[in-house]
């Protein structure tokens, strides 16, 4: 009986998660597994388009003899790079009207023409013309011939289904001398934009963690930028830091602060001299980084915060006793504390940022020392319409992530066994 | 009372009063005021002086006079030293003197005497000056969005720096550049679309999830501890690897430019922190109801429809918000997929506007307004489920 049961919960248990687990594997797993396929393969943008056969149907008259019509069929294959094999055509035709003649391609049978049009290379056309006339020796009605349309069929070969496999893409992305470069500009954004977002989150939830007037509101305040939509945020910040007309440079003009307009987005290096020492600062990236902690502090202020408020009071009030200081206080009670959570949220954040697309790609599109490797696969893959090294790209993210997750998932296991 | 605490105190309040005003002073310039100067070292000294005074008056005089005389005092001084300023520019500084003062009260020369005061004395500061600067840092951008969509091109070019909203043109021509975005540029449509791909994939995402949430938090089946792992796993899985794959495929099948497309798509991507969120709260709801359901001779879609579904509403409308939330904001897959007009979500719309010939930025600004606006309100009304949504699952982002 009570296996019986089980048999049935373990039933009831496939049928209720089949739907999500079909639909997720057809949209992201099988999709991950297809970028590796590709990445072996010379495909581009152009190719993706299926080939076809096409045909245009012109009418005309022929003079002096309204029972007799002639019809040219257009023909072409519509891709510029590949065949197509074993064409046929089918065109429909009204009652009482037949060809007189048929070249040995086509046939002619109860109303229906039917022609074996064989194998077009690329780019491919011809010109089919037929003659043809009224049965019953009556006039021929040219809309009743044009309502009907021609069917073609056709056999190409899908590009991205065939066996042929090249190392070529790796090659171009290892070799690439942009390699190195990108590797760096995609870790020191997604490094310093984790760190800036924690720290900032840090002290958000330690202010917001103390009573004071309009403090839910502030709370809410802090999770604006977050909630907010990206496109709208980074146009926003585009005009705000326009060099010309933008708001920032005008203000620090008016109040003398700087001499002339800088190009926070579009300038790559600023020199500064710090103590008698030039750096050179990325100056874009840097603006970028800015960015994407104003948009992701308030995630880490929300995990912290929650975290914040567990922390028993009681703990407080000794060190209060033992006559502690805010600084001892927050480095030996508070920071303990909620150090398991920063390291999570430090993971976490470091796979997002790592994987962050669209707030650089609408501030800079890439440009000016912004191109990180999410860029990069946007720019070969459609830019430029190599798929295949947009794909190979791809693939290095995969397995930089591989890793990440590998260590994040040891690191929340840690964590599990010391609960 | 230790002169250290003394000088500290002068020197942090000071400090606090005179970035509080430089704030003040850049709102009043936004409103087209020329004014170019913040006057740093007369107001930090005189900020000073008046921190001391108030420490010397102590308890002496009334505290409501005390503060209304030291926060006059202030905005005087601030008025001789800038000139031709209108009234309600100094009535500002006199509030936020005002305020200044209300916060020092406390730090009489009792609290100056006391062990770590300076130190107490600069983290309450710290928390204020906090509170300030990170209010400002970040509604500055949204009111700038704000503004910027009530003015015109001509007036922008003049004054880069004015931005002030006249009132007396009437609404019309207020909100000109919101009729303009929604009649010349299509944005009812856009809008249209959005809502009923966002709703949509809250639907498709719900019919889906439930059911596999129950699945995972309450039945026994192989696979199922392989099955939760790998939630999160493909959870952590980010669009942009998705994305060539989904393209050469979606064209191939014909599903670019299409809604039905994208519902796909957003639904697959937040079905995992759907279910994962879902199963997690379905596990905290106690067995025995359940059992008392079996009793009574219900069958699984009976307990999930009668028990289940009423008890975790709250659970259900978190992620309901939370996935309209990642929906509505979306952009990469509506980039890709999107490129005929007709077929335009409102994040789409714009960036199409931005690429597109030299658009007006007071259109730019007001179509932003329009799709960050609802996402707000949502917010801020909902915002018990919408918190609860993003901390469990804030992992994506």
């Amino acid at each position: 009986m009570s296996s019986k049961l089980a048999k049935i919960e373990k039933r009831t248990a496939y049928l209720l998660i089949l739907p999500s687990v079909l639909l997720v594997f057809s949209i992201i797993l099988f999709p991950i597994f297809s970028n590796i396929w590709i990445s072996f393969k010379n495909v581009e943008l152009k190719d993706l388009r299926i080939p076809e056969p096409r045909a245009k149907k012109l009418v005309k008259s022929i003079k002096d003899n309204p029972t007799q019509i002639k019809i040219i069929y257009k023909l072409r294959n519509s891709s510029l790079t590949q065949e197509i094999t074993n064409v046929k055509f089918k065109d429909k035709y009204p009652d009482n009207i037949e060809p007189i003649s048929l070249n040995n391609k086509c046939q002619f049978k109860s109303n229906l023409l039917k022609c074996e049009l064989g194998n077009w290379p690329k780019k491919y056309r011809e010109n089919l013309e037929i003659v043809f006339q009224n049965t019953n020796n009556q006039e021929i009605s040219k809309k009743e011939l044009k309502s009907y349309k021609p069917k073609l069929s056709g056999k190409s070969q899908n590009i991205l289904l065939t066996y042929e496999f090249t190392l070529n893409n790796f090659k171009k992305v290892i070799k690439d001398k942009a390699f190195i470069d990108l590797l760096s500009t995609t870790f020191y954004y997604t490094f310093f934009g984790t760190i800036g977002a924690i720290v900032f989150g840090i002290l958000a939830a330690q202010m917001v963690n103390q009573k004071f007037f309009g403090r839910t509101f502030m709370r809410s305040v802090l999770l604006f930028p977050y909630v907010a939509p990206v496109v709208a945020l980074a146009y926003t910040w585009e005009l705000l830091l326009d060099p010309t007309s933008g708001t920032l440079n005008n203000l620090l003009i008016n109040y003398q602060i700087i001499d002339g307009p800088i190009n926070l987005l579009g300038q790559k290096y600023v020199t500064l001299n710090i103590l008698g020492f030039d750096f050179k600062l990325r100056l874009a990236l840097t603006t970028v980084i800015i960015f994407e902690i104003w948009r992701y502090f308030p995630l880490a202020f929300l995990f912290i915060l929650a975290r914040l408020q567990a922390v028993p009071k009681e703990l407080y009030e000794a060190a209060d006793v033992d006559g502690a200081n805010p600084i001892q206080k927050f480095l030996n009670i508070t920071l303990p504390q909620i150090l398991a959570v920063i390291s999570i949220l430090f993971m976490i954040r470091f796979i997002w940022n790592f994987n962050k697309f669209e707030d650089i790609f609408l501030l800079t599109g890439g440009a000016s020392g912004t191109r990180t490797l999410p860029i990069n696969v946007y720019q070969q893959g459609f830019s430029i319409g190599d798929i295949g090294m947009g794909s190979a790209v791809s693939i290095v993210i995969v397995v930089f992530l591989l890793i990440f997750m590998f260590i994040y998932f040891k690191l929340l296991g840690k964590r599990a066994d010391e609960n | 009372m230790k002169i250290k605490n003394i000088f500290t105190y002068c020197f942090i309040s000071s400090l606090f009063l005179f970035s509080l005003i430089c704030i003040w002073k850049i709102l009043v310039t936004l409103q087209g005021i020329e004014l170019t100067n913040f006057n740093f070292n007369k107001l930090f000294i005189f900020g000073i002086i008046l921190c001391a005074i108030n420490l010397l008056i102590g308890k002496k005089l009334n505290l409501n006079i005390k503060l209304i005389l030291l926060a006059l005092l202030f905005s005087i001084f601030d008025y001789f030293i800038s000139t031709n300023l209108p009234i309600w520019y100094s009535f500002g500084i006199f509030l936020i003197s005002l305020f200044f003062f209300n916060n020092i009260k406390d730090y009489d020369k009792n609290f100056l005497s006391k062990n770590h005061s300076s130190q107490k004395l600069f983290f309450n500061f710290l928390t204020l000056f906090g509170i300030t600067l990170f209010s400002f840092v970040i509604l500055f951008p949204f009111y700038m969005m704000l503004v910027t969509s009530f003015k015109t091109q001509a007036l922008l070019l003049l004054n880069p720096l004015d931005f002030s909203i006249n009132f007396a043109q009437g609404l019309p021509a207020l909100f000109k550049s919101y009729f303009i975005v929604f009649k010349d540029y299509n944005f009812g449509r856009y809008m249209l679309t959005s809502t009923i791909v966002s709703l949509g994939t809250v639907i498709i995402t719900l019919i889906f999830a439930i059911p596999a949430a129950y699945a995972v938090a309450r039945l026994n089946f192989f696979g199922k501890n392989f099955l939760s792992t790998s939630i999160l796993i493909i959870y952590l899985f980010p669009a942009i690897v998705l994305v060539i794959p989904l393209y050469t495929i979606f064209s191939q099948l014909g599903l670019r430019n299409s809604i039905e497309g994208l519902l796909i798509v957003y639904t697959a991507t937040t079905l995992p922190v759907a279910i994962y969120m879902l199963q997690g709260y379905f596990k905290s709801i106690p067995k025995e109801l359940e059992e008392a359901g079996i009793i009574d001779g219900q069958n699984w879609l009976g307990i999930i429809f009668k028990i289940i579904l009423p008890l975790s509403l709250p659970a259900i409308s978190s992620v309901a918000l939370y996935v309209f939330m990642i929906a509505w904001n979306e952009f990469l897959f509506s980039l890709m997929f999107l490129d005929r007009p007709n077929t335009f979500t409102l994040s789409r719309a714009i960036q199409f506007l931005n690429v597109g010939a030299e658009t007006p930025r007071q259109y730019l600004m007001a179509g932003s307004v329009v799709v960050t606006l609802p996402i707000l309100i949502i917010f801020v009304y909902f915002e018990k489920y919408l918190v609860s949504g993003l901390t469990a699952g804030s992992v994506k982002g």
